[in-house]
C-alpha cells in the first residue's frame, strides 16, 4: 500500500509559535470579556463591579495597543499533536517550538519569566525558553498546535491529592473548593478553575492544565461532570472571596473538568488555577 | 470616596488611609521583586546602603514586560507580595511606608505595619495594560542584569489601589470576604 506523507517545514511551526505567543497574550477573546460583562451584571459588591469594569477596560487596552493583558507573560506552554503522516524537515520540532518562544517573546515585547536553574543560580534564560512541551502523536497528516502562556501567581496556587476512591465526588468537591479557598486573593480572582480527575500522579495534572485551554465556560460531555462543574462554580462564588479578594460574588467565572481512567486504587484529583485572563490560542497546520 | 496620595509616604498620609479605601497615588515608587530582595537583605547583612532612599519609600512588586517603541514601559500589575514577607519586616524597619502588591500577608507582615506605621496597598492583578498607563517615567536604578526583575524607580500619576492592610490592623480582605462568604 502506497503510503502519503506530509512534509511539513519545521520553520512552519516557528512561525506560528511565535503568532500565537503574541496572539494568546494580547488579544483575549470576545467570548471571555463578554463573560466578565455578565459577571460584572450579577456582582453583589459595589467594589466588585468596580473592579471587573477595570478588567475588561485592561484587556480591550490591551487589544487596541497589542501589548499583554498582564505583565507576567507566563511560560510558554505548548500542546502539539502531531499527526502520524506528517514528517518534519528542516530541523527538529522542539528546537523550532523553542525558536518561535524566543521571538514571539522577543518580537512581542513580552516579558522572560523562565530561570534556568531552579534552586542555585536562578539565572534568567533571557528568551523565555525553554518552553513547557506536551507532545501527542495523533493519526492524520496534522499538526494542531495550542499555546498557553502560564504565570507564576496562579500556578503557585494549584494543587494535587492523591484521594482514595472512597472519598468519591463530594470529596473531590470538598478538595476543590478548599484549594480555592486557600488561595484567597493570590491568583487574581475572577479565576478559572481547570480540575483534572484520574489517571496518576503526572496524568492527572496535565488534565487539569489541558482543562484551562478549554473555551471559557464550555461544559465536559459527560452529564454528570458538566453538573459537577457547576456545582463547584456556585459554591466556590459562596466563599465570598470576590474580584480581586475584596469581597463579592465573583470568585470563578468557570470550572473545566478532564477526566481519565485510573487505577482501581486511587482516585487522583489536580486543581490548575488560572486568572480571569486565562490565555491559550490555538491553530492548526 | 477616593482618597488622593503622594509619595514620599509620611506618618500624617499612612494614619488616614484604612482598609477598602479606594486610592489614586501619585510620585516616585520602586519597583522590586523576589530577586531584588534578596540583593537587598545581602546589602543590609553587610551594613551597605540601599540602591534608593527607603525613608518613606513605596516598593511595588512587579516585573513590567519590556516597553514597546514609544512606550515609557511595558504592561505592569502587581505579582503576589506574600513571596517578599519574608524581606518586608526588615525594610520597614529601615523606614519603608508604602508596598504595593496583590494577595494575603503573613501575620509577621502585618504587626509590622501596624509597628512602624506603614501600608499595604493592592493594584488590579492581571491588568498590567492599564496599569502601565499610569506610568508616566521610568528609570532603572540597580540590578539591570536581573532582567524583568531589577530595580526602577516610577514615576506614576493617579495610580489606582486599594489599601488592604492599614497601620490599625485591618486586613480588607478578610472583612470584605466575611461580608459575602455564605459558606
Amino acid at each position: 500500500m502506497e503510503h502519503k506523507v506530509r512534509q511539513i517545514d519545521a520553520s512552519l511551526v516557528t512561525d506560528e509559535i511565535e503568532r500565537l505567543c503574541i496572539s494568546a497574550n494580547c488579544n483575549l477573546p470576545e467570548h471571555n470579556l463578554k463573560m466578565i460583562e455578565d459577571a460584572m451584571a450579577k456582582e453583589k459588591s459595589p467594589l466588585g463591579r468596580q473592579i471587573l469594569e477595570n478588567l475588561l477596560k485592561n484587556h480591550r487596552i490591551a487589544r487596541e495597543e497589542q501589548v499583554p493583558a498582564c505583565q507576567d507573560t507566563g511560560l510558554a506552554v505548548v500542546f502539539i499533536e502531531v499527526g502520524q503522516e506528517v514528517h518534519i524537515i528542516n530541523g527538529s520540532l522542539e528546537d523550532a517550538i523553542n525558536e518561535g518562544v524566543r521571538r514571539g517573546y522577543k518580537n512581542g515585547y513580552l516579558r522572560k519569566s523562565a530561570v534556568f536553574d531552579p534552586v542555585f543560580d536562578r539565572k534568567n534564560s533571557d528568551d523565555n525558553t525553554p518552553a513547557i512541551i506536551h507532545t501527542r502523536i495523533v493519526d492524520g497528516d496534522r499538526i494542531a498546535i495550542t499555546v498557553a502562556p502560564k504565570g507564576g501567581g496562579a500556578e503557585n496556587m494549584s494543587a494535587l491529592a492523591m484521594l482514595t476512591p472512597a472519598a468519591g465526588a463530594e470529596g473531590i468537591k470538598r478538595f476543590v473548593v478548599d484549594t480555592v479557598s486557600k488561595a484567597g486573593p493570590n491568583p487574581c480572582p475572577p479565576i478559572v478553575v481547570g480540575v483534572g480527575i484520574g489517571g496518576t500522579f503526572d496524568k492527572v495534572t496535565l488534565l487539569a492544565k489541558k482543562a484551562l485551554t478549554r473555551t471559557m465556560g464550555s461544559h465536559n460531555p459527560d452529564p454528570r461532570y458538566a453538573a459537577m462543574e457547576d456545582e463547584l462554580l456556585e459554591e466556590i462564588n459562596e466563599l465570598g472571596i470576590g474580584p480581586q479578594g475584596f469581597g463579592g460574588t465573583t470568585t470563578a467565572l468557570a470550572v473545566h473538568i478532564e477526566t481519565y481512567a485510573c487505577h482501581i486504587a486511587s482516585m487522583p484529583v489536580a486543581v490548575n488555577i488560572n486568572c480571569h485572563v486565562c490565555p491559550h490560542e490555538s491553530s492548526v497546520i | 470616596m477616593v482618597k488622593k496620595v503622594v509619595t514620599p509616604l509620611t506618618n500624617e498620609t499612612v494614619a488616614d488611609l484604612k482598609a477598602g479605601d479606594s486610592v489614586l497615588l501619585t510620585g516616585y515608587i520602586y519597583t522590586a521583586r523576589d530577586a531584588a530582595h534578596k540583593r537587598m537583605m545581602a546589602l543590609l547583612d553587610e551594613g551597605k546602603k540601599l540602591p534608593f532612599d527607603v525613608n518613606g519609600a513605596t516598593v511595588f512588586y512587579v516585573g513590567p514586560a519590556p516597553a514597546k517603541p514609544g512606550h515609557v514601559i511595558g504592561s505592569a500589575g502587581p505579582t503576589t507580595s506574600g513571596r517578599m514577607d519574608t524581606y518586608a519586616p526588615r525594610l520597614m524597619e529601615k523606614g519603608l511606608k508604602g508596598m504595593i502588591g496583590k494577595g494575603k500577608r503573613s501575620q509577621d507582615v502585618k504587626d509590622a505595619i501596624v509597628k512602624n506605621k506603614a501600608v499595604y496597598f493592592a493594584a488590579l492583578g492581571g491588568a498590567g495594560a492599564l496599569g502601565a498607563k499610569c506610568i508616566k517615567s521610568a528609570r532603572p536604578v540597580a540590578y539591570e542584569d536581573l532582567g524583568p526583575e531589577a530595580i526602577v524607580e516610577l514615576f506614576v500619576e493617579d495610580f489606582p489601589l486599594i489599601v488592604v492592610n492599614d497601620m490599625y490592623g485591618h486586613d480588607a480582605y478578610v472583612e470584605g470576604r466575611a461580608k459575602y462568604e455564605v459558606r
